[in-house]
């Protein structure tokens, strides 16, 4: 028989609330974490917010070894996945030779570090490049670095395809776990909020430049003007669901249900794939849309993109017809970690059956969506339903649900 | 019934001659294409050598514009791609969107394209706070190197799942082992798989110079990468591209497509250690080579050539010389063993993908490729690594491996479909 996947541990960095705790009390009562940004001046730039990780000190967390070869989402992944490990109450140590693996998701890796060596190089020499750099700004660094901190030694892997990376990488994870891997360590973290991030992300000409924190980023609101960007980690435990039980471990919820697809070509008429993901990822957990009690939706806070994924959730459930919250609101886009978190958010929901709300938007009617806005809205939840996306036409979808 | 997975269709791009026999051919005969860095002046850098492709977009049939919005890497990939569509004999458009998928690997994305642009927004490192108004509007999609994977959905009309996979340098065998996964889960038909990269630029040499793991003879650069001999000192850095058509067996022999080699096992390891730095045991290595083979249903005594990953430093020959001791036995002393990375360097992320091609290939032709400019080898490196010349053998069976920074550690297992061990 197939094992099951249940994530059993839960570890968070985000930028309105560091540790699970502190990101569900902000979450659940609607605590704004984007701001102007503070790690350098903005002024020169036409966006300037973002969702930074505040009060993050990592010398307080890791050993000074690990400081001068990591980057900053290195370092808030490093830290997650402690977390998340211990939410588990898992010891690493106590686990088979190669029963546990690392897969990850990354969208642009060590940027910063990136910037710094790039600047090495070019105002000083080849010579002053850091001997850190070969591996401290790649995509898979995080994987690495996690494996050796906890010394797992199964199955790894890295991810990339922007903001659907959180989802993906689960969705592989997932895989290891059905052949017999006992834990995989998922999800992601990414940040690029340094000069050469922040520029190297404008001109995907979705960033809002509206300077006011709460107007900035207003997914499926008539006043969308784009999205913020953010920083952050959430890392999951993954595990087999018959291992965790006999260790006493009932966990957040099962991974039922996952599919991926991606948007035709621009040029060649055909719809977006996104349906087709959600579509697929229901069939995978064998449920039907009547079974989902509250989306977790993209939100690219574009008005062309909110229309093709209200569209896609009003094709499935109907008008209106099942709850649809973006807390990532509070948070900006991640990027790769936007979907991780939201997954961690939606098993947090299920966990203490409260839906987080949208803050700051005002749904335009023709959405027509039944979206969660103004306050956490109580109630059974048993089975929802994450959708994400990343630039190019990435879609993903998974279900989650209470575990038995 | 588990789906069984051929490759029917095969692009490559590798320096010394583009195109899958160009590459066959200088592989075959042995001969090395590392040379002096032409793509920019190396002569500030400890290690000036590489092996690059001679690339022209315009003659491969790129546009205007696709040759401005994409990196060299993602022109590699996109011109190998389209090669091995029309190798397997599917036109673009032709299978059904939504049961193709793609995956692409590479190591560090658009790396070249990001140090130029560096250059340009900081005013050659002047600025710390660059200047946006300099930056290509094609920026994001060397920031996010999904963008790679992006480009060839679009050109082969895949709607299935699209991924880049970055396992440093071993990304082109996981890219394939992740299509592997897809197929065999039955989530789409056909898969566009492989990988590029193209990293001969400054910061990449001066990365590597950094930690001196590329090899510094630079006046006598077709000599330089010596992989399993005493007198190696170091990788030589390389670029390209391969991908792949993979599909089910079935599906293939159905159409009557002309099937290289089946891919019948695949596992990837960790090997916790350090990020740059190997287990002289090759415990982990030889872990993914268990598995691997397990997968396919192989004993080690059915390997009849090994790919290595040979990349010609000291720690990383020692490394898996034991790890094939540790999972073939006393098979490991008569099973041939070379690195074509002695002919066309370490391309990164891409070369898991080129070897793989390599290994199909030798499946095809019955021949052992060889290991160039091993002349002596290091006594503690005491297999049999076909030095000079290639071998003309019955080739059923090939594995492949990868060792990576972040402490991957990949095998895949190829094999001919009508060979007498799969039966």
């Amino acid at each position: 028989m197939t094992p099951t996947a249940v994530v059993t541990g839960i570890g968070i960095a985000a930028p309105n609330g560091l540790g699970t705790d502190e990101y569900w009390r902000a979450t659940v009562a609607g605590v704004n974490g984007i701001a102007r940004i503070s790690r350098f001046d903005p002024s020169q730039y036409p966006v300037q917010l973002a969702g930074e990780v505040r009060n993050f000190d990592p010398a307080r967390y890791l050993p000074s070894r690990l400081l001068p070869q990591t980057d900053h989402m290195t370092r808030l992944a490093l830290v997650a996945s402690d977390w998340a490990l211990a939410d588990a109450k898992l010891n690493p140590a106590e686990q088979p030779e190669f029963g546990m693996g690392v897969v990850t998701a990354s969208s642009c890796g060590g940027f910063e570090f990136g910037q710094r060596e790039l600047e090495n190089l070019w105002a000083r020499g080849g010579q002053y490049v850091s001997a850190y750099q070969s591996f401290a700004w790649f995509y898979a660094v995080n994987t690495g670095q996690i494996s050796i901190r906890h010394g797992m030694r199964g199955p790894s892997g890295v991810l990339v395809t922007d903001g659907a990376g959180g989802l993906d990488a689960v969705g592989h994870a997932r895989r290891h776990i059905r052949r017999g891997i006992p834990v995989i360590v998922t999800g992601a973290a990414d940040s690029s909020l340094c000069p050469w991030g922040l520029v190297a992300q404008l001109p995907c000409g979705r960033l809002s430049t509206v300077t006011e924190p709460d107007r900035a980023y207003l997914p499926f609101d008539a006043r969308a003007t784009g999205y913020v960007p953010g920083e952050g980690a959430a890392i999951l435990v993954l595990e087999d669901a018959a291992r965790a039980r006999e260790r006493g471990v009932a966990g957040y919820g099962e991974i039922a249900g996952y599919a991926a697809t991606f948007d035709p070509s621009p040029r060649s008429g055909r719809p977006p794939a996104l349906r087709r993901a959600i579509e697929l990822a229901l069939a995978d957990a064998e449920v039907g849309p009547a079974d989902i009690d509250v989306v977790f939706a993209d939100g690219a806070g574009d008005r062309e993109r909110d229309r093709i994924e209200a569209d896609a959730l009003c094709a499935v459930f109907g008008e209106a017809g099942v709850p649809v919250t973006v807390p990532k609101t509070m948070t900006g886009r991640l990027y790769s970690a936007a979907a991780a978190l939201d997954l961690a958010a939606a098993l947090l929901a299920i966990h203490h059956r409260v839906i987080p709300p949208t803050i700051h938007v005002s749904p335009a009617a023709d959405y027509r969506l039944d979206l969660v806005t103004g306050t956490a809205r109580s109630g059974q939840i048993d089975t929802v339903l994450i959708v994400a996306r990343g630039h190019g036409g990435f879609n993903a979808a998974m279900v989650v649900r209470r575990h038995a | 019934m588990r789906r069984r997975i051929a490759i029917t269709g095969i692009g490559v791009l590798a320096p010394g001659g583009l195109g899958t026999k160009a590459f066959w051919e200088l592989l075959t005969s042995g001969t090395t294409a590392t040379r002096r860095i032409s793509l920019f002046d190396a002569t500030p850098f400890r290690s000036q050598i590489a092996a690059e492709c001679d690339f022209d977009p315009v003659a491969e049939g790129l546009s205007a514009q696709e040759i401005r919005r994409m990196d060299r890497a993602v022109q590699f990939g996109v011109v190998a791609a389209r090669q091995c569509l029309a190798d397997a004999g599917l036109s673009p458009g032709e299978l059904p969107p939504e049961r193709v998928g793609v995956s692409v690997g590479s190591a560090v994305g658009a790396t070249m394209s990001l140090d130029q642009e560096y250059n340009v927004v900081s005013d050659s490192g002047r600025d710390w706070l660059v200047d946006h108004r300099y930056a290509s509007p094609h920026l994001y999609d060397y920031f996010v190197p999904g963008s790679f994977a992006a480009e060839v959905a679009w050109l082969v009309g895949a709607e299935g799942p699209a991924a880049v996979v970055s396992a440093g340098c071993t990304s082109g065998l996981d890219a394939i082992g992740y299509a592997c996964d897809l197929l065999r889960e039955g989530t789409v038909d056909v898969m566009i798989a492989g990988a590029t990269d193209a990293p001969i630029s400054p910061i990449t040499v001066a990365c590597f110079d950094a930690i001196k793991a590329t090899s510094p003879r630079n006046d006598d650069p077709e000599h330089a990468s010596r992989p399993f001999d005493r007198t190696r000192d170091g990788f030589v850095l390389g670029e390209g591209a391969a991908m792949l058509v993979l599909e089910d067996l079935e599906r293939a022999r159905r159409r009557g497509a002309h099937i290289y080699a089946e891919i019948v096992g695949f596992a990837s390891r960790c090997n916790a250690y350090h990020m740059t730095g190997l287990r002289p045991d090759g415990r982990e290595m030889a872990e993914a080579i268990r598995v691997a083979l397990d997968e396919a249903r192989l004993a080690p005594t059915d390997v009849d050539y090994i790919n290595a990953h040979g990349s010609g430093t000291k720690q990383n020959d020692r490394h898996e010389t034991a790890a094939f001791k540790r999972s073939l036995g006393q098979h490991a002393y008569q099973v041939p063993v070379s690195s074509i990375k002695s002919m066309i360097g370490h391309s990164l992320g891409a070369i898991g993908a080129i070897e793989v091609a390599a290994s199909a290939l030798a499946i095809e032709h019955n021949v052992v490729p060889p290991t160039a400019n091993l002349h002596e080898a290091d006594p503690e490196c005491d297999l049999d690594y076909v030095p000079l010349t290639a071998r003309e053998q019955q080739v059923d069976v090939v594995l492949s491996v990868g060792s990576g920074f972040g402490g991957f550690q990949s095998a895949i297992v190829l094999a001919d479909p009508e060979a007498k061990a799969l039966s």
